[in-house]
């Protein structure tokens, strides 16, 4: 398995794709750190942008390196080697490589300005997020015959976890404002990798005070190791639930 | 140098036929007490180095109380340390330490009661339950005073200075560390706080209520546990403040409530989570002030009406204003907002479109406090845009017609 | 051996395989003919494991090979269309999947050479030709000596100097211990390069015996003509 996940790493590292997404993430970082003096500003701004295209690259890139390399693992699947391997290591690659993308086109700079705990929620979340992206693009690929379709399905899951479901969720706080709502959105929040990841981030770089009694609970619960487990072994499971179902879709599926 | 001091007062108080009594461990007179019960009205009486443990220290005549290499007076975390009941008083360069907490009573390093001419300076107070207590006084001046106190819960500390019911009061040049409200003023009127340090206060850094026609000015406010509230008075003026990182729920720059015709002009706003949080306020004016880097720099609360807005700069700040109204009573004017996207064709430096300083998502996060939880989502920024571009929910006549294009110079 | 009884495959509504049978048995070289559609590369794809039938068992030397992959140690696959990591070369490719079935000793490098694929090694995957892909692939095929070559399709897309390395090479190493499993729209190909043919129509099997008696049966010297009259007869029995 490690051999064939190294030789897809290859691949796709010689791939121009992820050096320029590396060098994107790269020069946005750096350029929001020499715009924006305080480096609590920096790494806000650079949180949207890390909400957004961190989640969209990762999902697109991985569903169109997965239909790419169908011939590749039909060639795999020819040779005495099990599918479970081949999709694990599959998997495995294509997280290292967009994890690495990550870490050294946002990691690397942001360390340089910023040594703070916030900055490692950022580097973690980051990289938590790129592994549950992944794995959904995974889905949405195995779930799919053809790249068209699986990049529309992908495309849909980034729509739904970035968009649609915030307006879900603002549609429910909306509804039942009488109520306490505290609970239900903290809820609600863990549904969603990209709400997780962006709260863990605004929790930790003190910006409660700014989201009142809401923000407050949300400290006290996040601020607690308990609650910092409790998200990144969420973030995990949004990472592991998709992997599993399109592992046991792909075992069965015919090639 | 000191001797030649020393001589000079002793000087000042013969000729004006005053004795001067010297107070010294190892003197004649081993006690202020003493030296008090001895002198007559308008002597003067130097307290020389030494560690002073009397209780309570009633003054009850028009004396001149000065110490000399700051005597530490300890109140051994029991008494009120100097209890002034006398017109023209002086304590001067005390070094005044452990005063008692009472429950019941305000304790205070230095205390006045219906006292008038009381000049309070130079003393260096630690660990106070209350550092200068002023009830029902009039025109007495506090100045270069140094007030720590290590507050951990607001039971057992009490205020750095506080004011109650008196007038014509400066307070100046004096720092406040830790108490409960660092410079506290309720039914103080015609008075001055200036140039004061009031910062690390466990609740406010200036609490006033009730104090009319006062001018603070030149203060720095910094972290402390609330911010500061400034409510019930009108006349109130305020300039060249800088209010710094008084951050955390519920903590305000400066909280004003139920202000009317006040003057609120060339203020620092730094990191504040609000900056300035009002409701109820009527007739004031806001002028020349910069509100950067806060959460939010104005909460305007719909109970405002006729206050005008002008001339200051908003910069950085997460949210400029915020609203709970549909309407609002207000005027704004000629501001600077770093937000502004719109442009200037005739170039004489003034935006051609008016500029919205409340965003469609502050006024849902006023409403459903919730949602606060959405923000800096893709959600988010997407409403927003929307909604500047075709403005339903956001009221229409908050809006700055005239905003500038470049920041104004405001150096405080 | 491998046995296949009674496989069926359906994609949606579409009956792909039809309760197939068959036995591929040591020493012989099979062609598989069938119109496009007709449910060849599915069954090959079934023996190799890609595609699993709905119902039916296949065996391999007595043993399912359900869920199984360890048995591909003895395949040989050449795929249709053959595509590869496109930045690799060829060079990688070869020494990759050398790598990756380290377990095999015997290397066959016989076409590499035979193919002047040892000239163009630097090459990258993305930049051949299809008929150099397709050469490639049968090198692959070959390259670990495997015991059954089921090659999809072989002589398409090939230069006819290619063509005849292959069928060169196809026919040195058919011999008592190996099984052949050719497609091919070729049908003189097939004639030179296998003993027995199975004849796949709309899923069906039709035919599957030794060339040699369906000739006989027919009266055809060609193979060709041979399945042009079995065509017409099932055609016939269609419309009746």
């Amino acid at each position: 398995m490690i051999k064939i996940a190294k030789y897809v790493l290859l691949d796709i590292l010689r791939n121009r794709f992820v050096i320029l997404y590396t060098f994107f993430l790269f020069l946005v970082t750096l350029s929001m750190f020499s715009l924006e003096g305080n480096s609590d500003k920096a790494i806000l701004s650079l949180l949207n942008i890390i909400l957004m295209v961190v989640p969209l690259v990762s999902i697109i890139f991985t569903t169109i390196h997965f239909f790419n390399s169908y011939e590749f693992i039909e060639l795999l699947l020819s040779q005495p080697i099990n599918r479970k391997a081949i999709f694990l290591s599959e998997f495995s690659a294509v997280s290292i490589a967009l994890c690495l993308a990550y870490v050294i086109g946002v990691g690397v700079p942001v360390t340089l300005f910023s040594q703070g705990m916030d900055t490692v929620y950022l580097i973690i979340s980051g990289m938590l997020l790129t592994l549950v992206f992944v794995a959904l693009a995974f889905c949405a690929s195995v779930l799919t015959r053809d790249k068209a379709k699986g990049i529309g399905v992908s495309l849909l899951f980034w729509f739904y976890f970035t968009l649609i479901y915030d307006g879900f969720v603002l549609y429910v706080i909306y509804a039942f404002n009488d109520y306490p709502l505290d609970k239900v959105t903290l809820a609600l929040v863990s549904l969603n990798p990209v709400d997780l990841a962006r709260i863990i981030i605004l929790l930790k770089l003190d910006i409660s005070a700014l989201m009142g009694y809401t923000g407050a609970f949300y400290k006290q619960f996040f601020g607690s190791s308990m609650g910092i487990i409790y998200s990144f072994v969420f973030l995990l499971i949004w990472a592991a639930l998709p992997l599993s179902i399109s592992l046991r879709k792909f075992l069965k599926k015919d090639i | 140098m000191r001797l030649f001091f020393i001589l000079y007062l002793t000087f000042l108080a013969m000729s004006s036929m005053a004795t001067t009594w010297t107070v010294s461990p190892s003197g004649e007179i081993k006690t202020i007490k003493k030296a008090i019960q001895l002198a007559d009205k308008g002597d003067t009486i130097l307290v020389t180095k030494g560690h002073y443990k009397e209780g309570n220290i009633i003054v009850a005549k028009e004396v001149v109380l000065i110490g000399i290499d700051y005597p530490v007076i300890d109140g051994e975390y029991k008494y009120e340390v100097f209890t002034i009941t006398a017109d023209n008083v002086t304590v001067r360069s005390f070094s005044i330490i452990n005063v008692g907490i009472s429950s019941l009573n305000d304790w205070a390093a230095i205390g006045g009661e219906n006292a008038k001419n009381l000049y309070i300076a130079n003393n260096k107070i630690e660990r106070a339950f209350f550092g200068i207590h002023l009830a029902n006084c009039k025109s007495s001046l506090v100045e270069n005073n140094t007030l720590t106190a290590a507050a951990v819960a607001e039971n057992t500390t009490g205020n750095g200075i506080h004011m109650w019911k008196s007038d014509k009061i400066t307070v100046r040049n004096n720092t406040v560390d830790g108490h409960r409200d660092g410079i506290y003023f309720e039914f103080v009127t015609n008075s001055l706080i200036e140039n004061n340090t009031s910062k690390n206060n466990l609740r406010y850094g200036l609490h006033f209520m009730f104090s009319h026609d006062d001018e603070y000015n030149e203060n720095l406010f910094m972290n402390n546990g609330a911010g500061i509230a400034v409510m019930y008075s009108r006349g109130v003026t305020m300039r060249r403040n800088r209010f710094e990182e008084n951050w955390g729920a519920s903590v305000f720059g400066l909280l004003l409530k139920e202000i009317s015709e006040s003057m609120i002009e060339d203020n620092l706003f730094l990191r504040n989570t609000v900056a300035i949080y009002m409701e109820a306020c009527s007739r004031s004016n806001f002028r020349g002030n910069e509100f950067r880097e806060n959460g939010w720099g104005i909460k305007l609360q719909a109970s405002c009406d006729d206050n005008v807005f002008e001339k200051n700069n908003f910069i950085a700040n997460s949210f400029d204003m915020g609203t709970n109204g549909s309407m609002t009573l207000n005027t704004i004017d000629s501001n600077y907002w770093d937000k502004y996207g719109g442009y200037d064709l005739n170039s004489d430096g003034v935006g051609d479109v008016p500029f919205h300083p409340v965003s469609l998502y502050s006024m849902i996060v006023e409403k459903m406090p919730t949602s606060v939880m959405l923000w800096r989502s893709f959600l988010v920024f997407l409403l927003d845009r929307a909604e500047k571009v075709i403005p339903v929910v956001t009221p229409e006549n908050l809006k700055d017609e005239a905003p500038v294009m470049k920041s104004y110079d405001i150096s405080i | 051996m491998i046995s296949v009884s009674k496989i069926e495959k359906r994609f949606g509504a579409l009956d792909v395989l039809k309760s197939i049978s068959a036995n591929f048995e040591m020493g012989r070289s099979y062609a598989l003919i069938g119109p496009n559609g007709s449910g060849k590369t599915t069954l090959i794809k079934s023996i190799l494991g890609m595609v699993v039938p709905d119902s039916g068992r296949i065996e391999m030397d007595g043993e399912s090979i359900k869920g199984k992959w360890s048995y591909r140690q003895k395949i040989g696959y050449m795929p249709q269309i053959g595509r590869y990591p496109d930045n690799m070369t060829i060079g990688q490719l070869f020494s990759m999947m050398k790598d990756l079935r380290s377990d095999c000793k015997a290397i066959d490098e016989e076409l590499i050479e035979g193919f002047g694929l040892d000239k163009i090694m630097s090459k990258r995957m993305h930049t051949l030709s299809g008929g150099t892909r397709q050469k490639v692939s049968a090198a692959l095929a070959f390259l670990f000596n495997p015991k059954v070559l089921i090659l999809d399709e072989p002589t398409a897309g090939l230069d006819p100097l290619a063509v005849e390395v292959i069928k060169e090479k196809i026919l040195t190493e058919m011999g008592d211990s190996k099984i052949f499993i050719i497609t091919s729209h070729i049908l003189s190909d097939l004639d030179e390069l296998s003993s027995h043919a199975l004849y796949l129509d709309n899923g069906s099997l039709i035919y599957n015996d030794s060339i040699a008696l369906l000739k006989e049966e027919t009266g055809e010297i060609k193979l060709g003509k041979a399945i042009a009259t079995i065509m017409r007869r099932n055609q016939k029995n269609v419309i009746v």
